[in-house]
């Protein structure tokens, strides 16, 4: 095996160095921010090669750039896909695949317990498109089984799930999809390839909003798309990847580009057209985040557990949703997919309901409330009043979400001061309770 | 199957840097299918790229050929776009007009013609891109996202 193919580096050394090479001109060894809107062509034939896809060449900044192409292949490189294309936000890159592989009167099935922004999307999204929609409960293997129909070319769903902690068993999920010739796509926010890379364990396509522990220091908003390379877009139930292209020149992207054929339409053809496309400044913070993101995962993960440990002890609190807690349903599952930890996104129940939902966020210091998660700062949020805002109580109910739900990211402070401010924040509703 | 044997990375760097005239057996005139692709792209890296198709006089400007026998030049690489039970044949004639490599594109897979192609002293590649492997090793295939498994410190030379 050559002394350059990346198979033989371990992870943490790919989440430095995969996807850049010092250039040519400087030698810089930094990932260079080529902040460019367009780039200048060698000669006539080049700048057609270019536009033809006969050959790899800058054309515009919306369709490729070397700083997010450096990101993108090296998210690739680490979930273990055949590329990458990065996305404005993490849900311009689900747009994006939905955009790319679905036509009017196709079928979609999503998880149940999705990121309340997800479930907005494809409800929205997919009515606009003529598209039909079927939510599942994503533990029941024969909810995912049943859904799927003869148009049905997706299923959808998280590593773990928003804000519920749901595990999915992404292996038994990829089969019952490839059983009927149908892609799976898993969101990995949550877990990122630090904690699980879905490819390996079957999934076809996978989202990551680089937004959060990606980038890990919420500055950035953007997203990216991986494929595994594997799925067989010309299986004839996918005509709209498969067939030649009438928005480029008549091109059948799966059997030109083999391997590459869906990413590349997905950059060709969809990036351009949506034109949600990762600014070059973005993509290098996401760099930086990427460079340690194994380490932080870990840090992540040891204060997610110490604090759901703290928290499922205390009688003031119900129904402490940590999938890494013993008692939880999904230990298994994590001892599966999750080995190094189940992510730091966990919510937990106050009995007090909205009032003291709302009380126990107010009286904290240290936790920022914020709609976000992932940040090195530890957030705390109330889903009710906020991100699942639009769901009806029936699919509050669905997604796991109570009026007394408080969804916590955790961060990467010193434990001791984490959770000296959940105690006077507990203490807090505590006192408020007393005089109710 | 797709045996690892026949995509080691230093006999693939070694062709790509070493190789001069490929001939390309099922070169299409057709601008959209992928050995079209391929033969534009290796001309344009510089390869003096032969087509090999009884069904056209001329593709990308180059006289066609209706057999490997028929090319009066020494060839360096046979690079193959048929399906897989073409392929003995193709690679005994490979043998005989003395190339130094048999080379399968994604999908084209057939061990028996690797064995005759082996036998007879030629390296083989099977079920990798031609043009991927340049891009990856020599080119570009960075700009767009791919990955090309990759990992070096060394500064890359101008493309
Ligand atoms: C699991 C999950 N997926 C996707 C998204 C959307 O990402 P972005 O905000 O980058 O569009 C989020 C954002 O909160 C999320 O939590």
């Amino acid at each position: 095996m050559s002394s350059d193919d990346s198979e033989q580096f371990g992870f943490d050394t790919r989440a430095i160095h995969a996807g850049q090479r010092p250039e040519p001109t400087s030698g810089a060894r930094a990932v260079p921010i080529f902040q460019t809107a367009s780039y200048v062509f060698e000669d006539s034939e080049a700048a057609a090669a270019y536009f033809n896809l006969q050959e790899y060449g800058n054309t515009y900044s919306r369709i490729m750039n070397p700083t997010v192409a450096a990101f993108e292949e090296r998210v690739a490189n680490l979930e273990g896909a055949a590329g990458g294309v990065a996305f404005a936000s993490g849900l311009a890159a689900q747009a994006a695949v939905f955009a790319t592989i679905f036509e009017p009167g196709d079928h979609l099935v999503v998880s149940s317990a999705l990121y309340g922004g997800t479930i907005t999307q494809v409800k929205h999204l997919t009515r606009k498109l003529s598209i039909e929609l079927t939510f599942v409960d994503p533990d029941d293997l024969e909810a995912w089984r049943g859904a799927i129909k003869d148009n049905t070319k997706a299923l959808f769903a998280e590593t773990i799930g928003n804000p519920a902690g749901n595990v999915l068993d992404i292996a038994a999920v990829a089969e019952i999809a490839h059983d009927r010739d149908t892609p799976l796509i898993v969101d990995n926010t949550f877990a990122t390839p630090s904690l699980c890379r879905p490819i390996e364990w079957g999934a076809d396509i996978v989202v990551n909003s680089a937004t959060k522990f990606i980038g890990g220091h919420g500055t950035s908003i953007g997203g990216v798309v991986v494929e595994s390379g594997v799925f067989d877009w010309s299986n004839g139930r996918f005509p709209v990847v498969a067939d030649p292209s009438p928005a480029y020149h008549g091109l059948a992207f799966h059997e030109t580009f083999g391997v590459y054929g869906l990413l590349m339409k997905l950059r060709a053809e969809t990036l351009r057209d949506l034109g949600a496309c990762l600014s070059p400044f973005n993509a290098f913070l996401f760099l930086q985040g990427l460079e340690t993101l194994s380490l932080r995962m870990d840090r992540h993960v040891e204060n997610a557990l110490a604090t759901a440990t703290w928290l499922s002890h205390r009688s003031d609190v119900e129904r402490v949703t940590y999938p890494g807690l013993d008692e939880s349903v999904y230990r298994p599952l994590v001892e599966r997919y999750l080995p190094r930890g189940a992510g730091a996104v966990y919510s937990f129940d106050l009995p007090g309901g909205r009032q003291a939902g709302g009380r126990f966020i107010e009286a904290l210091d240290l936790w920022s409330h914020l709609a976000n998660v992932g940040d090195a700062k530890s957030l705390v949020l109330h889903p009710a009043s906020t991100t699942h805002r639009q769901l009806s109580d029936e699919e509050l109910v669905r997604a796991g979400i109570g009026p007394g739900t408080i969804r916590l990211s955790v961060g990467l402070e010193d434990i001791e001061d984490l959770l000296r401010d959940l105690e006077q924040g507990l203490e807090a509703v505590g006192r408020e309770g007393a005089r109710a | 199957m797709t045996a690892r044997r026949y995509q080691d990375p230093d006999v693939i760097r070694k062709v790509l840097h070493e190789a001069r005239t490929i001939a390309v057996v099922g070169l299409s005139p057709n601008e959209l299918r992928a050995s079209n692709f391929v033969g534009f792209y290796l001309r344009r890296h510089g390869y003096h790229v032969i087509p090999v198709n009884p069904r056209a006089d001329e593709v990308l400007g180059e006289r066609s050929y209706p057999r490997l026998a028929d090319i009066p030049e020494p060839v360096d690489i046979v690079n193959v776009f048929r399906a897989p039970d073409a392929v003995p044949e193709i690679a005994q004639e490979a043998f005989e007009i003395g190339a130094k490599m048999l080379w399968l594109q994604f999908g084209v897979i057939s061990p028996e013609g690797a064995e005759i192609a082996e036998r007879g002293g030629l390296n083989v590649v099977m079920d990798r891109c031609l043009k991927v492997e340049h891009a990856r090793w020599l080119g570009r295939m960075h700009w767009l996202g791919f990955n090309t498994h990759r990992v070096t410190s060394r500064r890359a030379s101008a493309v």
